[in-house]
């Protein structure tokens, strides 16, 4: 799939350029192409590392476990069909609150495992179950607090204010996954009528 | 409201510097693990920036777009934004860093503190790769009846932009 967009990018620019004559525009941009990645990495690269530093304090003082924590109650509201001593809420509730953090790394096996064990109980294994489909629009939704790399981007960029859009980012984030949310919820209860 | 945008970093250290202090950890040296797993981490998404950021700049720069979606010039124009955000919301369920790097491209030509560096900065925050992370994983648990999960997500996605697009022209 990313392999379809990186070479329709490639081809396309090529062939448009050299139909519109600016073949040399076009020389000149292969050749940058690379110096101008290694040029951004460069930029960004002193804030992630930063943020991976002050984010490894959190991690190993439990607040990650703690952010589980309040986000647990909320679950069971969400996934009705998931008992309560189930340990795949457990999971969903550590790859939120991982994601949340923008521990994206972190995030990932947390969600593999509750996929894991949502299949355990789960019927018709080929088939989706309701908690899998609320726990994948949750998870895309992906709330962060402080989403790093478009911050350490507008910094490259030289914004004045950097951080100004995470408050926007935050609120963009809760209409996505309230609309997913409910769009989900209303197929399901249709389903039963 | 800035306000809250400006502080919430400051105060996100504090704490947790606070909150490993009183839990004991050695903040030092979790922080210096910390960093090195950073490093680590950018050298590791290299490449995939690098090939990106080489394809988006060769797209973009080519004026395809603007050629392509003549007719809907009116449209954008009338909203005040740049055609470029087309592809950004196209490409980022699929992919986040071919959307970093169209992103990017956005932010150099109209910098990062015009409306539509905002805009694009909150679209890129507010969703993950949709598509990307349902492959991943339904994949690892085999199940390829996967109902309304993309349906759903995808229509989660539209309207994370068009909130971006309405929260952004509120708050600026």
């Amino acid at each position: 799939m990313v392999s379809i967009i990186w070479g329709c990018f490639i081809l396309i620019g090529v062939i448009f350029s050299i139909a519109t004559g600016s073949v040399e525009a076009l020389n000149n941009q292969i050749l940058k192409g690379a110096s101008d990645g290694i040029g951004l990495l460069m930029e960004m690269l002193p804030i992630l590392v930063l943020w991976t530093g002050v984010m490894k304090i959190a991690e190993d003082a439990g607040i990650l476990q703690k952010f589980a924590h309040l986000v647990r109650p909320i679950l069971h509201k969400l996934f009705p069909s998931l008992d309560r001593h189930d340990p795949a809420l457990q999971y969903i509730a550590s790859n939120i609150a991982a994601n949340a953090l923008g521990l994206g790394s972190a995030a990932t096996p947390f969600g593999l495992k509750a996929m894991e064990e949502m299949q355990k109980k789960n019927p018709v294994k080929d088939t989706a179950t309701e908690a899998m489909i609320t726990f994948l629009i949750l998870n895309t939704g992906g709330v962060t607090i402080i989403p790093t790399t478009v911050l350490a981007l507008r910094l490259s960029h030289h914004s004045a204010n950097p951080s100004e859009i995470i408050l926007t980012s935050i609120l963009a984030t809760a209409c996505s996954s309230f609309a997913g949310l409910m769009l989900d919820y209303i197929i399901r209860k249709r389903k039963k009528l | 409201m800035n306000f809250i945008s400006t502080f919430i970093i400051p105060i996100f250290v504090f704490s947790v510097v606070i909150y490993g202090f009183l839990h004991k950890v050695d903040i030092y040296e979790s922080f210096l693990g910390g960093a090195k797993e950073g490093l680590v981490m950018t050298f590791h998404i290299a490449p995939a920036i690098i090939a990106m950021i080489f394809a988006t700049n060769l797209f973009l720069n080519s004026h395809f777009l603007e050629w392509a979606f003549q007719f809907m010039n009116p449209i954008f124009q009338t909203i005040h934004v740049p055609i470029e955000i087309l592809p950004m919301a196209v490409v980022r369920p699929i992919s986040g860093t071919a959307s970093l790097a169209i992103l990017n491209n956005i932010l150099l030509v109209y910098g990062p503190d015009s409306f539509v560096g905002r805009l694009a900065s909150t679209l890129q925050g507010c969703t993950d790769t949709t598509i990307y992370v349902l492959a991943l994983y339904f994949g690892s648990i085999k199940v390829t009846k996967t109902k309304h999960a993309l349906g759903a997500g995808l229509f989660a996605d539209l309207v994370g932009i068009i909130a971006s697009f309405i929260i952004v022209s509120i708050f600026f």
